[in-house]
């Protein structure tokens, strides 16, 4: 009797044991922030000229997991699960993932939630491109053309080709950016892109200056640049529908460790700065990207009629009701009321009856009060919250109203 | 029944001393023998009306047939589960998404309250019977009971030999089959009866002028109210009825008694019905009625006068003035209340029966059911079969003998007559009066010519038994003897009367069993060695979407299907067969006719989750979207103006070849119905993508979806279901 018992002791305690890890890092909705990332690299070592930026993100909980992009045991899937939150693909020349993995597949990951950091370079490989394109981001396709800026270089002491250009034209945003502004301009070295106008997903985060345009700076200048100023895009982002979040950088200098130490002056300026903008400009967008911040939740959708608690599944017209949502902040340990005066509710039948701002009692829950319109239908309570830089809420409860009928107990 | 036994047994009948001595007193009471034979024979007849019916439950299987049935199907569910209360205040979100149908207060609830009392009625009794076998032969058993109607009704008009003639024609007669086989659970299945069944009432209250039977023409009217939206035939046709007979001077106080009683407390009664409400004192169609009752109290108000004033002359010129102030009054009024609104106008559906053309030129969504068409004369043949010639034969008899009743006859008979000319589905409403008026016809001729045949030898007669059951009920007639060879015309004309009789029984039963048994929701066809195939796919199609698609799901398709969808996939319809908004199906017309990124905007608008379409190319189902598809057009244009229908067409001819129009080579529904298309081979000798319905290999083969996935596609492609997908993820 005993022994089948401690067998099944035994068995009960492996299964915990196995499942574990599971429950402590799998990405979920309650934790959203990811856990762990699977770094994609050309070359070794890039895990030491890199260095600094794999730290920070290890010091922040995260489990990197390094491979080398054609390393034929990648797999970011087993058993229709995804092994990983998050991917870093170091590895712009790469041609061919190994393994299993290919376009489709990290597209797919994507798709199903899951967050990129994308780094291309000058002769960046069509496989990168491609990637980037269906983000929504078009890398130049002179594929020896790089960023050139003659009056927004950073100053060095070779005079070089003005490559290495320093940027401060960063997106206006303290979710994405962090609260903290960056003082320091960043350095760039690398390829330039645009942004698919079709595309209303994708943001510029640092654009180039007015003054830069893209071509191989070894060359002559034959023809008119096809990139150029403002609308040249060194990072961007792309918050997808599912707030999978992806990033785009031209550069996968941005994030090494020489970048990261140097000093930056900027042509033209006085100010010349100890230590470039780009470690907080990686680290504080890396958080945004692995949901550290910026990611809203709303739950608790409730509605009922003034005076009753229970939510009723139909309503009369001219009734009055109560609606209540709660939306909270992940801050990337907790979750906290977030505080904002422009949530609105819309009562929605092919189109808005009632759209209403929603007050808020500064502790997570927005609330409001309404009387039902004078039609009949399938009404909806809708939120669409679309902030820069949040996780878009979209919610929407179905409720049937109906006019009041004569001479039964509903009236 | 024992000695309706005894009489086909004459010879042990005579072995036993007992039964001759009980035959003996049977043979002295004639009368009771002559009712015995009629109610034998109406029992017959009312067990025919049944059983002919049950072809589609042999072939088939107890099923509910059809696109409305399904509908009244699933309110009489709801009915019976949930109780009358809220069957009453059901708001229906799963139909008209997201508009809703309050289904209380849209529908005729007599049908579905019907059948639940006599499921409730059946359990009450301890049998276990299915509320769908309830539903499945409620068209039958009504049907049974109108040959009852029928019987009283011929006797009251004529005599108990037309009575029981008219039960017979009417129990067979492929019009009045179509719409009440088994399964076919529409609201026609009962309100015919009721149709019936009031005219009788009301008949017999004007020959009596008794209350009570004026006050059950009432309750018989309520009926019919609250079974079907015909129930304006009857408001109609009585108020003309009554004035001929007020022109023809015909009026007394049997026909006033009659009308008063029935128009008072029958409207009185309708308003009680949610969907009719205050129709009847409101609407331009229910205005004649009231005007002849107002005209009604002007004729008594006149009698009256007449009766104090004794001058002839005096009277004459009161006459004058009042029916001229009189007139004037109700002219104003109808002015006035049409002016302030308070009436309202005839509505469309009404105007397309007085004007057949209407419909076309203004409401192409009435003129796209086919059932709305203008009857073609081979279906007056295919209906009504020698009735068609009797009819005129038995006009005449009733005009030979004018009476209250046959003047109501002839005048339901003509009006009805003409409805059914102008639409396909009310020869249904003219059978009763076709088979009313024939049977005089057939009882009067029989009966003059079993006379004829009597005269000379009496003992002779009682041939046949249905020819014996007319000579019974003779009254003695004068015979004109002068023509010779008369009694041999006489025989030979009964010949001919009894071989037309049995070529309708056997024209009748055909009918119903090749044409009108079949449910439309399965499909039967001859395969190549002539063994029956069978073609379930709608069936498989919404079990489908109830097994595999998420319980909110929206599912778009035309609006045929949307009552079937509701009720056996149990989804969420934009449209349905109650045709309600206009501007609605007009939304989903013109997604069907839009390119597809379009018409990814308007499905996501209206929340679409699936779009089901109905292709018959793979089996050459010719009623499925891609012919029905003009009308989409037509109606989506009607409301939007940038659908327009010269674009599907070339040089006014609809195509889906390669000659087609571009758009409609790349407009949604052909998209829908013909992916994948190109790569099946359908028959033997033609090239891949051979349409079978239209007979032509399809323009577009190479179709790609952008926004649409294919979901599911039944066996026989009939039913093709495609899942909208959301938005692009990263755009």
């Amino acid at each position: 009797m005993a022994a089948p018992k401690s067998v099944a002791v035994f068995f009960a305690v492996l299964n915990l044991i196995s499942l574990l890890p599971f429950i402590a890092f799998s990405f979920s909705p309650d934790q959203p922030t990811d856990r762990k990332i699977l770094v994609l690299l050309d070359d070794l070592s890039l895990k030491s000229s890199h260095s600094i930026f794999f730290n920070t993100l290890q010091s922040r909980g995260f489990d990197l997991d390094f491979k080398l992009a054609d390393d034929p045991s990648i797999a970011v899937k087993r058993y229709g699960q995804y092994l990983y939150d998050g991917l870093v693909l170091f590895s712009p020349s790469a041609d061919r993932f190994g393994g299993s993995l290919n376009i489709e597949g990290v597209l797919d990951f994507v798709d199903s939630g899951h967050d990129l950091i994308l780094a291309g370079d000058s002769n960046a490989s069509d496989l990168i491109r491609n990637i980037a394109a269906e983000c929504g981001v078009e890398f130049d396709e002179d594929t020896s053309a790089m960023v050139i800026d003659h009056a927004g270089y950073a100053v060095s002491e070779t005079e070089g080709d003005h490559t290495l250009i320093a940027s401060d034209e960063f997106i206006q945003s303290d979710v994405i950016l962090g609260s903290k502004k960056l003082e320091a301009p960043v350095l760039f070295k690398g390829i330039g892109h645009s942004l698919n106008p079709e595309n209303s997903l994708v943001l510029k985060v640092l654009s180039a200056s007015s003054s830069a345009y893209s071509a191989n700076p070894t060359s002559k200048l034959s023809n008119p640049p096809s990139l150029t100023g403002t609308s040249i895009s060194l990072v961007s982002v792309v918050q997808a529908r599912n707030n999978a979040r992806i990033m785009i950088s031209g550069s996968l200098g941005l994030f090494s460790n020489r970048l990261f130490r140097s000093g930056v002056q900027k042509i033209g300026s006085l100010n010349k700065y100890e230590k470039s903008g780009n470690e907080q400009f990686v680290t504080e967008l890396s958080k945004w990207i692995f949901h550290e911040r910026g990611h809203l939740k709303a739950v608790h959708l409730k509605h009922n009629k003034i005076g009753e608690t229970e939510e009723p599944s139909i309503y009369r017209i001219n009734d009055d009701l109560e609606f209540s949502v709660e939306i909270f902040e992940w801050s990337g340990t907790s979750w906290v009321p977030y505080v904002a005066n422009d949530v609105q509710v819309q009562f929605y039948m092919m189109s808005p009856y009632v759209l209403k701002t929603l007050s808020t009692n500064q502790k997570g829950l927005y609330h409001t009060s309404f009387k039902v319109p004078d039609v009949y239908g399938v009404f909806q309570f809708k939120i669409e919250y679309q902030r820069l830089g949040y996780t878009t809420l979209s919610l929407s409860k179905q409720v049937n109203i109906h006019s009041c009928v004569s001479f039964h107990k509903f009236c | 029944m024992v000695s309706s036994k005894m009489e086909k047994s004459p010879a042990d009948l005579l072995a036993s001393p007992g039964l001759s001595s009980m035959l003996k007193s049977l043979k002295l009471k004639t009368k009771q023998q002559e009712l015995l034979i009629r109610v034998s024979i109406l029992f017959l007849v009312y067990v025919l009306a049944f059983i002919a019916r049950l072809f589609s439950v042999l072939r088939y299987e107890s099923m509910i047939h059809e696109f409305d049935p399904y509908f009244n199907y699933r309110v009489t569910q709801y009915l019976t589960q949930k109780g009358f209360y809220e069957f009453w205040n059901w708001f229906d979100s799963e139909s008209w998404y997201p508009l809703g149908r309050i289904v209380g207060g849209t529908l005729y609830p007599g049908l579905m309250v019907t059948a639940a009392f006599i499921y409730w009625t059946l359990r009450f009794l301890r049998f276990a019977v299915h509320i769908r076998e309830v539903c499945v032969l409620t068209a039958p058993f009504f049907a049974a009971n109108t040959t009852l109607v029928a019987y009283f009704f011929g006797k009251e008009l004529w005599d108990s030999g037309a009575g029981l003639v008219a039960a017979a024609l009417i129990a067979i007669c492929p019009g009045y089959i179509s719409r009440s086989v088994a399964g076919s659970y529409d609201n026609e299945g009962v309100a015919i009866f009721a149709l019936l069944l009031t005219f009788y009432l009301f008949v017999k209250a004007v020959n009596t002028g008794s209350l009570a039977w004026g006050l059950a023409s009432a309750l018989g009217y309520f009926y019919m109210v609250s079974a079907w939206g015909g129930y304006v035939f009857i408001i109609n046709l009585i108020p003309l009825y009554v004035l001929v007979l007020l022109i023809t001077g015909r009026y007394s106080m049997r026909l006033y008694v009659a009308y008063n009683c029935m128009y008072v407390l029958g409207t009185l009664l309708a308003m009680q019905i949610r969907f009719v409400g205050f129709q009847h004192v409101q609407s331009g169609e229910h205005m004649a009625a009231m005007g002849m009752f107002f005209l009604m109290q002007v004729f008594y108000f006149l009698d009256w006068v007449k009766y104090l004033l004794n001058d002839p002359k005096k009277f004459h010129s009161f006459l004058r003035i009042t029916v001229t102030s009189a007139v004037g009054l109700g002219a104003i009024a109808l002015g006035v209340g049409t002016a302030s609104g308070y009436i309202s106008p005839w509505t469309g559906r009404f105007y397309s029966l007085l004007d057949p053309t209407y419909a076309k030129d203004h409401i192409p969504i009435i003129a796209s059911v086919s059932e709305h068409q203008p009857t073609a004369w081979s279906s007056f043949m295919f209906d009504f079969h020698i009735l068609l010639i009797l009819f005129p034969a038995g006009l005449y008899f009733c005009f030979k003998r004018l009476s209250d009743a046959t003047i109501f006859i002839v005048m339901y008979g003509l009006t009805s007559m003409y409805f059914a000319g102008v639409m396909v589905r009310l020869i249904l409403v003219a059978t009763p009066a076709v088979c009313l008026i024939s049977a005089i016809a057939v009882s009067a001729t029989v009966k003059n010519l079993t006379q004829l045949v009597r005269a000379k030898s009496k003992p002779a007669s009682g041939g046949s038994g249905k020819g014996a059951a007319s000579a019974k009920v003779l009254s003695k007639g004068s015979l004109d003897q002068s023509m010779p060879f008369q009694k041999n015309g006489a025989v030979a004309l009964l010949l001919g009367v009894f071989y037309l009789l049995s070529r309708y029984a056997i024209h009748c039963t055909w009918v119903t069993s090749e044409a009108y048994s079949s449910p439309s929701i399965v499909l039967a066809a001859r395969g190549a060695n002539g063994n029956r195939v069978i073609f379930d796919d709608y069936r498989e199609a919404y079990f489908w979407l109830r097994q595999n698609t998420p319980p909110d799901a929206k599912v778009m398709s035309w609006w045929d299907y949307g009552y079937q969808i509701t009720a056996m996939g149990n989804r969420t319809v934009i449209v349905d067969n109650n045709t309600w908004n206009n501007t609605h199906i007009a939304t989903v017309g013109r997604a069907m006719s839009s390119y597809e990124d379009e018409a990814y905007e308007i499905m996501r608008s209206l929340d679409v989750d699936y779009v089901l379409v109905v292709f018959g190319g793979v089996t050459g189902y010719s009623s499925d979207d891609i012919n029905k598809f003009l009308w989409m057009v037509r109606i989506g244009g009607g409301v939007f103006p940038v659908i327009k229908e010269p674009d599907y067409l070339v040089n006014g001819e609809y195509r889906v070849d390669k000659g087609a129009a571009p758009k409609m080579l790349n407009c949604l529904m052909y998209k829908l119905s013909y992916y994948r298309f190109g790569e099946l081979t359908t028959e033997y000798g033609k090239p891949p993508g051979y349409d079978r319905a239209r007979g032509v290999e399809i323009g577009n083969k190479d179709i790609k979806l952008e926004h649409l996935e294919e979901a599911f596609t039944t066996s026989n492609w009939i039913v093709r279901i495609y899942k909208v997908k959301p938005p692009n993820n990263r755009w």
